[in-house]
Protein backbone atom coordinates (compact mmCIF):
# COMPACT_ATOMS: atom_id res chain seq x y z
CA UNK A 1 0.00 0.00 0.00
CA UNK A 2 2.70 2.26 1.48
CA UNK A 3 4.55 2.06 -2.29
CA UNK A 4 1.64 2.22 -3.77
CA UNK A 5 0.76 6.07 -2.52
CA UNK A 6 4.64 6.63 -3.40
CA UNK A 7 4.70 5.95 -6.51
CA UNK A 8 8.20 5.84 -8.02
CA UNK A 9 9.64 8.27 -5.51
CA UNK A 10 12.23 6.74 -2.35
CA UNK A 11 10.20 5.93 0.34
CA UNK A 12 10.13 8.01 3.20
CA UNK A 13 10.12 6.48 7.01
CA UNK A 14 7.27 7.07 9.01
CA UNK A 15 6.61 10.21 10.85
CA UNK A 16 6.57 8.59 14.45
CA UNK A 17 5.54 11.37 16.94
CA UNK A 18 4.76 15.20 16.06
CA UNK A 19 3.43 18.38 17.63
CA UNK A 20 2.52 21.75 16.72
CA UNK A 21 1.97 24.50 18.76
CA UNK A 22 1.20 28.38 18.38
CA UNK A 23 2.44 30.95 20.39
CA UNK A 24 2.30 34.85 20.22
CA UNK A 25 5.37 37.04 18.54
CA UNK A 26 6.87 38.30 21.25
CA UNK A 27 10.86 38.11 21.31
CA UNK A 28 10.87 36.14 24.59
CA UNK A 29 9.15 33.27 23.47
CA UNK A 30 12.67 32.57 20.76
CA UNK A 31 13.88 31.17 23.87
CA UNK A 32 10.26 28.65 24.82
CA UNK A 33 10.48 27.76 21.50
CA UNK A 34 13.79 26.40 21.52
CA UNK A 35 13.44 24.98 25.22
CA UNK A 36 10.22 23.33 23.61
CA UNK A 37 12.01 21.83 20.91
CA UNK A 38 14.74 20.48 22.33
CA UNK A 39 12.64 18.73 25.10
CA UNK A 40 10.33 17.11 21.82
CA UNK A 41 13.28 16.19 19.83
CA UNK A 42 14.87 14.56 23.04
CA UNK A 43 13.15 11.32 21.78
CA UNK A 44 15.37 10.89 19.28
CA UNK A 45 18.73 11.02 21.35
CA UNK A 46 20.01 13.68 19.29
CA UNK A 47 23.69 14.62 20.17
CA UNK A 48 24.98 17.80 22.26
CA UNK A 49 26.12 19.49 18.81
CA UNK A 50 23.15 18.06 16.85
CA UNK A 51 20.49 19.66 19.53
CA UNK A 52 22.95 23.08 19.38
CA UNK A 53 22.39 22.96 15.99
CA UNK A 54 18.97 22.69 15.30
CA UNK A 55 17.96 24.95 18.47
CA UNK A 56 19.87 27.45 16.30
CA UNK A 57 18.32 27.25 12.89
CA UNK A 58 14.99 27.52 14.93
CA UNK A 59 15.90 30.57 16.45
CA UNK A 60 16.66 31.97 13.57
CA UNK A 61 12.76 31.42 11.93
CA UNK A 62 11.72 32.40 14.68
CA UNK A 63 13.54 35.70 15.43
CA UNK A 64 12.79 36.34 11.65
CA UNK A 65 9.24 36.15 12.37
CA UNK A 66 9.49 38.27 15.65
CA UNK A 67 11.36 41.06 13.63
CA UNK A 68 10.18 41.04 10.15
CA UNK A 69 6.94 39.07 9.98
CA UNK A 70 5.47 41.26 12.42
CA UNK A 71 7.14 44.76 12.33
CA UNK A 72 4.73 46.38 14.56
CA UNK A 73 2.41 44.17 15.97
CA UNK A 74 2.32 41.02 17.72
CA UNK A 75 0.96 37.97 15.50
CA UNK A 76 0.81 34.39 16.04
CA UNK A 77 3.98 32.10 15.24
CA UNK A 78 3.56 28.43 14.28
CA UNK A 79 6.10 25.66 15.35
CA UNK A 80 5.13 22.26 13.71
CA UNK A 81 7.92 19.91 14.44
CA UNK A 82 7.67 16.40 12.78
CA UNK A 83 9.99 13.22 13.79
CA UNK A 84 10.60 10.39 11.48
CA UNK A 85 11.58 6.74 12.71
CA UNK A 86 15.07 6.88 10.57
CA UNK A 87 15.82 10.28 13.23
CA UNK A 88 14.59 12.84 10.44
CA UNK A 89 13.53 16.12 12.59
CA UNK A 90 11.28 18.52 9.95
CA UNK A 91 10.75 21.57 11.34
CA UNK A 92 8.03 24.20 10.06
CA UNK A 93 7.49 27.52 11.04
CA UNK A 94 5.15 30.03 10.06
CA UNK A 95 3.81 33.40 10.40
CA UNK A 96 0.56 35.20 8.43
CA UNK A 97 2.82 39.08 8.13
CA UNK A 98 4.27 40.64 5.73
CA UNK A 99 5.62 38.04 3.48
CA UNK A 100 9.06 38.21 1.64
CA UNK A 101 8.98 39.43 -2.23
CA UNK A 102 12.63 38.20 -3.21
CA UNK A 103 13.41 34.90 -1.40
CA UNK A 104 16.62 34.46 -3.85
CA UNK A 105 17.62 38.08 -2.42
CA UNK A 106 16.36 37.72 1.15
CA UNK A 107 18.64 34.34 1.31
CA UNK A 108 21.91 35.78 0.07
CA UNK A 109 24.73 36.25 2.97
CA UNK A 110 24.53 39.67 4.64
CA UNK A 111 21.10 40.96 3.17
CA UNK A 112 19.01 42.42 5.48
CA UNK A 113 15.61 45.05 4.95
CA UNK A 114 17.00 46.09 8.71
CA UNK A 115 19.50 48.82 7.98
CA UNK A 116 18.74 50.51 10.80
CA UNK A 117 18.57 47.77 13.38
CA UNK A 118 21.81 45.73 14.02
CA UNK A 119 21.03 42.72 12.19
CA UNK A 120 23.85 40.86 10.70
CA UNK A 121 21.60 39.28 7.28
CA UNK A 122 23.14 36.10 8.08
CA UNK A 123 19.73 34.27 9.35
CA UNK A 124 18.73 32.34 6.80
CA UNK A 125 22.64 31.33 5.86
CA UNK A 126 22.75 29.91 9.64
CA UNK A 127 19.53 27.86 9.15
CA UNK A 128 21.26 26.05 5.69
CA UNK A 129 24.67 25.78 7.65
CA UNK A 130 22.87 24.11 10.62
CA UNK A 131 20.32 22.01 8.15
CA UNK A 132 20.23 19.44 4.91
CA UNK A 133 17.65 21.44 3.58
CA UNK A 134 15.34 24.45 3.58
CA UNK A 135 12.29 25.50 1.87
CA UNK A 136 10.71 28.97 1.94
CA UNK A 137 7.32 30.06 0.77
CA UNK A 138 6.08 33.32 0.77
CA UNK A 139 3.57 35.32 -0.65
CA UNK A 140 3.66 39.20 0.38
CA UNK A 141 1.23 40.28 2.68
CA UNK A 142 0.06 36.51 3.45
CA UNK A 143 3.04 35.30 5.56
CA UNK A 144 5.62 32.55 5.29
CA UNK A 145 6.75 28.89 6.01
CA UNK A 146 9.87 27.75 6.57
CA UNK A 147 10.77 24.17 6.62
CA UNK A 148 13.82 22.97 8.07
CA UNK A 149 14.95 19.19 7.71
CA UNK A 150 17.78 17.52 9.92
CA UNK A 151 18.88 13.96 9.91
CA UNK A 152 20.15 12.89 13.18
CA UNK A 153 23.23 11.02 12.98
CA UNK A 154 24.55 7.55 14.92
CA UNK A 155 21.87 5.12 16.44
CA UNK A 156 18.68 5.83 17.61
CA UNK A 157 17.21 4.21 21.13
CA UNK A 158 13.36 4.54 19.42
CA UNK B 1 13.28 35.29 39.59
CA UNK B 2 15.83 35.10 36.81
CA UNK B 3 14.26 37.63 33.96
CA UNK B 4 16.91 36.49 31.47
CA UNK B 5 18.94 33.79 30.56
CA UNK B 6 21.53 35.81 29.48
CA UNK B 7 23.96 37.96 31.84
CA UNK B 8 26.88 39.80 31.67
CA UNK B 9 29.32 41.54 34.15
CA UNK B 10 31.79 44.29 33.55
CA UNK B 11 35.52 44.63 34.54
CA UNK B 12 37.89 47.27 34.03
CA UNK B 13 41.02 45.72 33.64
CA UNK B 14 45.05 47.02 31.80
CA UNK B 15 44.17 45.56 28.82
CA UNK B 16 40.97 47.26 28.51
CA UNK B 17 37.01 47.10 28.97
CA UNK B 18 36.15 43.38 29.99
CA UNK B 19 32.31 42.75 29.01
CA UNK B 20 32.17 38.51 30.29
CA UNK B 21 28.74 37.53 28.36
CA UNK B 22 26.92 33.75 29.58
CA UNK B 23 23.89 32.00 28.87
CA UNK B 24 22.15 32.57 25.68
CA UNK B 25 22.33 35.44 23.19
CA UNK B 26 19.51 35.53 21.04
CA UNK B 27 17.22 38.77 19.46
CA UNK B 28 15.40 39.22 22.56
CA UNK B 29 18.46 39.25 25.12
CA UNK B 30 20.97 40.70 22.77
CA UNK B 31 18.55 44.13 23.31
CA UNK B 32 19.18 44.52 26.65
CA UNK B 33 22.53 44.49 26.61
CA UNK B 34 23.47 46.02 24.05
CA UNK B 35 21.56 49.27 25.43
CA UNK B 36 23.94 48.58 28.89
CA UNK B 37 27.24 48.07 26.75
CA UNK B 38 26.71 50.76 24.99
CA UNK B 39 25.60 53.26 27.42
CA UNK B 40 28.86 51.34 29.15
CA UNK B 41 31.18 52.40 26.26
CA UNK B 42 29.78 56.16 25.91
CA UNK B 43 30.82 56.84 29.42
CA UNK B 44 33.89 55.52 29.90
CA UNK B 45 34.89 55.83 26.11
CA UNK B 46 37.72 52.79 26.68
CA UNK B 47 40.29 52.25 23.99
CA UNK B 48 39.56 48.52 23.57
CA UNK B 49 36.73 46.39 24.46
CA UNK B 50 37.06 42.88 25.04
CA UNK B 51 34.03 40.63 24.64
CA UNK B 52 34.55 37.69 26.92
CA UNK B 53 32.73 34.93 25.28
CA UNK B 54 34.02 32.13 27.37
CA UNK B 55 30.42 31.26 28.85
CA UNK B 56 28.27 31.46 26.17
CA UNK B 57 26.08 28.46 26.07
CA UNK B 58 24.09 29.61 22.79
CA UNK B 59 24.32 32.34 20.57
CA UNK B 60 22.31 32.82 17.01
CA UNK B 61 22.90 35.88 14.22
CA UNK B 62 21.81 38.41 16.51
CA UNK B 63 24.66 37.93 18.53
CA UNK B 64 26.67 38.55 15.42
CA UNK B 65 24.89 41.39 15.11
CA UNK B 66 25.55 42.57 18.42
CA UNK B 67 29.16 41.60 18.34
CA UNK B 68 28.96 44.06 14.69
CA UNK B 69 27.64 46.81 16.31
CA UNK B 70 29.98 47.24 19.36
CA UNK B 71 32.72 46.93 16.71
CA UNK B 72 31.51 49.78 14.67
CA UNK B 73 31.02 51.91 18.31
CA UNK B 74 34.18 51.12 19.19
CA UNK B 75 35.59 52.00 15.93
CA UNK B 76 33.44 55.32 16.11
CA UNK B 77 35.16 56.58 19.19
CA UNK B 78 38.89 55.18 18.13
CA UNK B 79 39.23 52.40 19.55
CA UNK B 80 39.06 48.55 18.70
CA UNK B 81 37.33 45.20 19.64
CA UNK B 82 38.28 41.96 20.32
CA UNK B 83 36.62 38.73 21.10
CA UNK B 84 37.89 36.56 24.21
CA UNK B 85 37.86 32.99 24.29
CA UNK B 86 34.73 32.20 22.50
CA UNK B 87 33.05 29.35 23.48
CA UNK B 88 32.48 26.30 21.20
CA UNK B 89 29.25 27.60 20.00
CA UNK B 90 30.13 30.76 19.83
CA UNK B 91 33.08 29.72 17.32
CA UNK B 92 31.39 27.55 15.25
CA UNK B 93 28.78 30.44 14.50
CA UNK B 94 32.06 32.70 13.78
CA UNK B 95 33.53 30.05 11.43
CA UNK B 96 30.32 29.29 9.46
CA UNK B 97 29.52 32.61 8.66
CA UNK B 98 33.20 33.76 7.99
CA UNK B 99 32.71 36.83 10.47
CA UNK B 100 35.71 34.78 12.22
CA UNK B 101 37.73 36.33 9.65
CA UNK B 102 36.25 40.36 10.32
CA UNK B 103 37.12 40.28 14.24
CA UNK B 104 39.98 39.58 16.49
CA UNK B 105 40.36 36.72 18.47
CA UNK B 106 41.84 35.95 21.46
CA UNK B 107 42.75 32.80 22.98
CA UNK B 108 44.29 32.51 26.37
CA UNK B 109 44.74 29.67 28.05
CA UNK B 110 42.63 28.99 31.26
CA UNK B 111 42.64 26.20 33.13
N1 LIG C 1 9.34 35.54 8.25
C1 LIG C 1 9.71 36.60 7.49
N2 LIG C 1 8.78 37.51 7.10
C2 LIG C 1 9.14 38.58 6.34
N3 LIG C 1 10.41 38.81 5.92
C3 LIG C 1 11.37 37.94 6.27
C4 LIG C 1 11.08 36.79 7.08
N4 LIG C 1 12.22 36.10 7.25
C5 LIG C 1 13.18 36.78 6.60
N5 LIG C 1 12.69 37.89 6.00
C6 LIG C 1 13.44 38.85 5.15
O1 LIG C 1 14.63 38.22 4.72
C7 LIG C 1 15.78 39.00 5.10
C8 LIG C 1 16.95 38.08 5.41
O2 LIG C 1 16.69 37.28 6.57
P1 LIG C 1 17.91 36.76 7.45
O3 LIG C 1 17.38 36.03 8.61
O4 LIG C 1 18.87 36.03 6.56
O5 LIG C 1 18.66 38.10 7.89
P2 LIG C 1 18.17 39.17 8.98
O6 LIG C 1 17.04 38.63 9.78
O7 LIG C 1 17.92 40.45 8.27
O8 LIG C 1 19.46 39.32 9.89
P3 LIG C 1 19.92 38.26 11.05
O9 LIG C 1 19.10 37.01 10.89
O10 LIG C 1 21.35 38.02 10.79
O11 LIG C 1 19.68 38.94 12.33
C9 LIG C 1 15.29 39.85 6.26
O12 LIG C 1 16.05 41.04 6.40
C10 LIG C 1 13.84 40.11 5.88
O13 LIG C 1 13.74 41.17 4.96
MG1 LIG D 1 17.12 36.76 10.67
Amino acid sequence: MKDKKHGGRPRLSPICNEMKLDFPSHSKNESFARAAAGAFIASLDPTASELSDIKCALSEAVTNCTVHAYPDKIGTIRLEIKLREDGTVILTVKDKGVGISDIAKAREPLFTTDAAGERSGMGFTVMEGFSDSIKISSKPGKGTTVTLTRKLSGKRTS
Amino acid sequence: MIKSNCRYRFTATPEGLVVSVSGEIDHHSASGMRREVDNIIWNRTPTHLILDMSEVEFMDSSGLGFIMGRYALMREIGGSLSLRNPSPVVMKMLTMTGFDKKVRIINTVFN
